[in-house]
């Protein structure tokens, strides 16, 4: 099935009987539990709508590609902030996807730490629910309180609540330039707590990762002059092992972002960890199995590459684990996304009703019960 | 005038019944219901509508909200959730048939963590309150309502406030980490946490700006960050409405987000500044207070690029601030705008869409036009960074049909900000202001999907009827429901 446009679309989900599997440009597809169902391919809804640069908002086709919609803001010196990864190297796909699955997976890269995910820069969409029934959330405007929340409510739901055909972001200016400031590695409990006190400086960090036997690193964006001061400010008060110049530091936030560190753990599965900074050490010393990782938005942030089975949530103390990769077996099997509480895995499947209650996009992407 | 949904007189007539129970979940003191002692609690900030409650109840745990709302639950007793009661919109206004619940009990910060960057507070802690337990390290909590030293955490989860530096650094959506939330059934839930993601769905999300329509929120985990280094300000007069909003694009697209950026109109400058006196230019159109914040070089650098583009767009008047007491003289103004109208006018009313940018002069335009035909003056402030206009309306409430035209009025700015591609509410909440306005941004489908949330959370429709939907629901034809030709969902509920 590969409607033409919205009124396709919604006609064919009206007229559906079956599940489908919701597919955009369909890189996404090993990101959660699998779907067996037949694909509903919405690659046609594709291009720019609108991009407005002085009033920060770009409307797009939801399958318009990633690549093509940064290219496109990259001419303006604008960006999405929030820095959406490129999993094609982790995940084998052929490029980084749509801007449509950037939003259905929530995704945010080590900016995160300043900027948010994808959720803080979705302005509204237009798709079809469940029923087949075209509808519009937000509008064309970066401020906005006008009922409930549809199109944050969007980010990360893995295709299961609505089909969307096009997304409006807010989008920001890109900085003028940016270097990054490495700390030589003394484990990560010192790593984390070194975070947390270039947080509490006025050095403005946008990205601070621990990489085991690399060190620290530490993202400095802006206008030059300010770059060069807050350098500065952060050698006043430590040790900087090494200071990376704009290139060079672009290309290691981006393999941070791209989960590159561990590009070469192919026979292990790979976890996406967020939990408070403060417990992250305690966590890693505590996995009695041999793994791999490493740290971003200081130290909130754990990927962590371990055996296929292994059961890393019974050593988190509060947080949210995803089996981020895995073959196709395992993700049938274990929980990908973390278990909810009763209660909130019983709204979460009056929230999934609300919207699609015949149950046909993605059945059981994100948990069993749906 | 506004209608409400029609009072339960099964539940009036139980009301001693009713505050025996409750008096069975919190100590006796803890509710209220003599007339004289709920006064208090009959309007929140939108003053024009009051209404007393059937009774007031103060909870100060989570299990006694939660013990409350399973009561009113199976007894079909509305409820009305209330923080420090400075919405604007009407979102606290009680119900004759309805129980008052106030959470100002809830008043302690239970956890400042700066190692995690986050505060753990009650609901009725003040917005200002988090930043004054997290100063002395240099940290604060970002968004900043001008109401900041009355409003709450609760109200603003509740309402997503935003502030004069949410271009910036977001809206209490983008600021907030975790809650604890209890549902109509009585059910505790937390969503999120000490850190920035949840399970499953985004709730968190669908929490936040629900005005009080989805459940209670009896916790919240905020996010603190470091305050800039330096802050400084500068205050640019236009000979027009259109210069300043051309200069405010051109910041814009030179790559400069400042840390807020405020417009005012010739009414609202005059207004400020005969009660301020911040040194206001008085001979121009417009005023734009540019407010750059970060390190020093950089805040230098930016202020002198923020110069070059206000020549160039035929600026009038350029002050930049060299102290923090001019800095804050030159914000005295505008955050004293409101009470400074209120001077001028026995009573004023306060509007709030949110427009594209560029609309800007077509929208002021339209507004003098609106204002002829209404008789009645208005006065603009603006923030102009993410358009989000504020209309203050001049009426005198004694004067016949002044109301009722300061209500048309307002409505039809609304409508106008719609027209023009923009929203009725960009951070005061529907409320019940412009609830009966909904439907010039919605369609009977789309609104429909909205109350099939508020079903998914309160089937029985008893937390906060009556505000923000223009019509009342019946969830038991979740799933089922069609709508075709624009025709209203159900022709046979009330709308109100």
């Amino acid at each position: 099935m590969k409607p033409r446009d919205a009124t396709d679309l919604a006609e064919a989900v009206r007229a559906a009987t079956s599940p489908f599997s919701v597919i955009g440009l369909g890189t996404k597809l090993n990101l959660g539990r699998p779907v067996s169902a037949p694909p509903l391919d919405l690659s046609n809804f594709k291009g720019i709508v609108a991009y407005e640069p002085e009033e920060l908002i770009l409307e797009c086709g939801a399958a318009t590609k990633l690549s093509d919609v940064e290219k496109l803001l990259a001419a303006q010196n604008q960006m999405l902030a929030f820095e959406p990864p490129n999993y094609a190297g982790i995940l084998s796909t052929k490029h980084s996807g749509s801007i449509g699955g950037t939003l259905a997976c929530n995704l945010a890269g080590p900016r995160r730490l300043k900027a948010g995910a994808a959720r803080d820069h979705i302005l509204g969409f237009t798709g079809v629910n469940g029923q087949g029934e075209i509808i519009r959330a937000g509008a064309r405007v970066v401020k906005n309180v006008t009922g409930y929340d549809l199109p944050r409510l969007m980010a990360g739901s893995y295709g299961t609540l609505m089909t969307f055909t096009s997304v409006i972001f807010k989008v920001l200016p890109k900085p003028e330039t940016e270097q990054t400031c490495v700390l030589a590695d003394h484990g990560v409990s010192l790593a984390v707590a070194q975070m947390a006190q270039v947080l509490a400086t006025g050095a403005e960090v946008s990205s601070a990762a621990y990489v085991p036997k690399h060190g620290v690193y530490l993202r400095i964006e802006g206008i030059k002059a300010s770059v060069k001061a807050r350098i500065d400010m952060l050698h006043a008060g430590m040790k900087l092992h090494e200071v990376l110049p704009a290139a060079k530091s672009r290309k290691l936030w981006q393999e941070l972002r791209d989960v590159q560190p561990l590009a070469d753990q192919n026979e292990q599965e790979i976890w996406r960890i967020v939990m408070p900074p403060s417990e992250t050490s305690e966590f890693l010393a505590a996995l009695p199995f041999a793994h791999d990782y490493y740290l971003d938005w200081a130290g909130a942030l754990t990927w962590l590459a371990a055996k296929p089975g292994a059961d890393v949530r019974r050593y988190m103390n509060s947080g949210v684990a995803t089996l981020f990769r895995a073959d196709e077996a395992a993700r049938a099997e274990t929980d990908v996304f973390h278990p909810q509480a009763p209660e909130l895995a019983a709204l979460s499947v009056r929230i999934k009703n609300a919207f699609d209650p015949r149950r046909l996009f993605n059945p059981h992407k994100m948990y069993r019960e749906f | 005038m506004l209608r409400m949904p029609e009072p339960d007189q099964s539940v009036l007539a139980r009301r001693a019944e009713i505050v025996t129970a409750m008096r069975r979940i919190v100590p006796h003191a803890s509710v209220i219901e003599s007339a004289t002692q709920m006064r208090p609690y009959e309007s929140d900030g939108l003053t024009a509508y009051k209404q007393l409650p059937m009774l007031v109840v103060l909870p100060e745990t989570t299990a006694q909200v939660s013990a409350i709302l399973k009561y009113a639950q199976s007894h079909n007793i509305k409820i009305v959730p209330r923080g420090a009661g400075t919405s604007l919109s009407g979102g606290a206004l009680p119900l004759e048939d309805g129980i008052l619940l106030g959470l100002a009990k809830f008043n302690r910060v239970l956890d400042i963590d700066f190692t995690n960057r986050c505060v753990v507070a009650q609901p009725g802690v003040t917005n200002l309150a988090i930043t004054k337990v997290v100063e002395h390290n240099g940290f604060y909590y970002a968004p900043d309502p001008s109401s900041q030293i009355a409003c709450t955490i609760g109200g603003n989860v509740a309402e997503n406030s935003g502030g004069v530096h949410c271009l910036k650094y977001g809206l209490t959506t983008n600021n907030i980490l975790g809650i604890e939330v209890v549902l109509m059934t009585g059910e505790v839930l937390r969503l999120g946490g000490k850190f920035c993601e949840q399970a499953g769905y985004d709730l968190l999300a669908v929490m936040t700006g629900s005005e009080g329509l989805l459940g209670v929120v009896t916790e919240v985990t905020v996010r603190i960050i470091k305050k800039a280094q330096t802050a400084r300000a500068a205050l640019i007069g236009f000979p027009s409405n259109e210069s300043a909003g051309q200069c405010v694009a051109d910041i814009i697209s030179a790559g400069i987000i400042p840390g807020g950026m405020e417009m005012m109109d010739k009414p609202a400058i005059h207004a400020a500044e005969t009660f301020v006196h911040a040194g206001y230019p008085l001979n121009v159109e417009a005023l734009l207070i540019v407010e750059l914040d970060g390190p020093q070089v950089e805040v230098d650098d930016l202020l002198a690029r923020v110069e070059k583009i206000a020549t160039a767009n035929k600026s009038k008047t350029l002050r930049v601030s060299n102290s923090e007491a001019e800095r804050t003289l030159f914000w005295a103004g505008r955050k004293a705008a409101f009470p400074a109208v209120g001077r001028i006018s026995p009573d004023y009313m306060c509007m709030d869409g949110t427009i594209p940018r560029k609309k800007l002069p077509e929208v002021l335009k339209g507004m003098a036009k609106l204002s002829k035909k209404h008789r009645l003056a208005v006065a603009n402030v603006f923030h102009a960074g993410d358009g989000n206009l504020h209309p203050l309306i001049l009426f005198d409430a004694n004067k016949e049909g002044e109301l009722a035209r300061a209500e048309e009025f307002g409505a039809d700015i609304l409508r106008l900000c719609v027209k023009v591609g923009g929203v009725l509410t960009g951070e005061h909440g529907v409320g019940v202001e412009k609830r009966d306005l909904m439907d010039t941004m919605f369609n009977p489908i789309e609104m429909e999907q909205q109350l099939r949330i508020k079903c998914a959370f309160d089937p029985k429709n008893l937390l906060n009827p009556g505000k923000v939907y223009p019509t009342l629901h019946a969830c038991a034809e979740q799933g089922r429901m069609m709508v075709r030709g624009g025709a209203l969902p159900h022709p046979d509920l009330p709308r109100f």
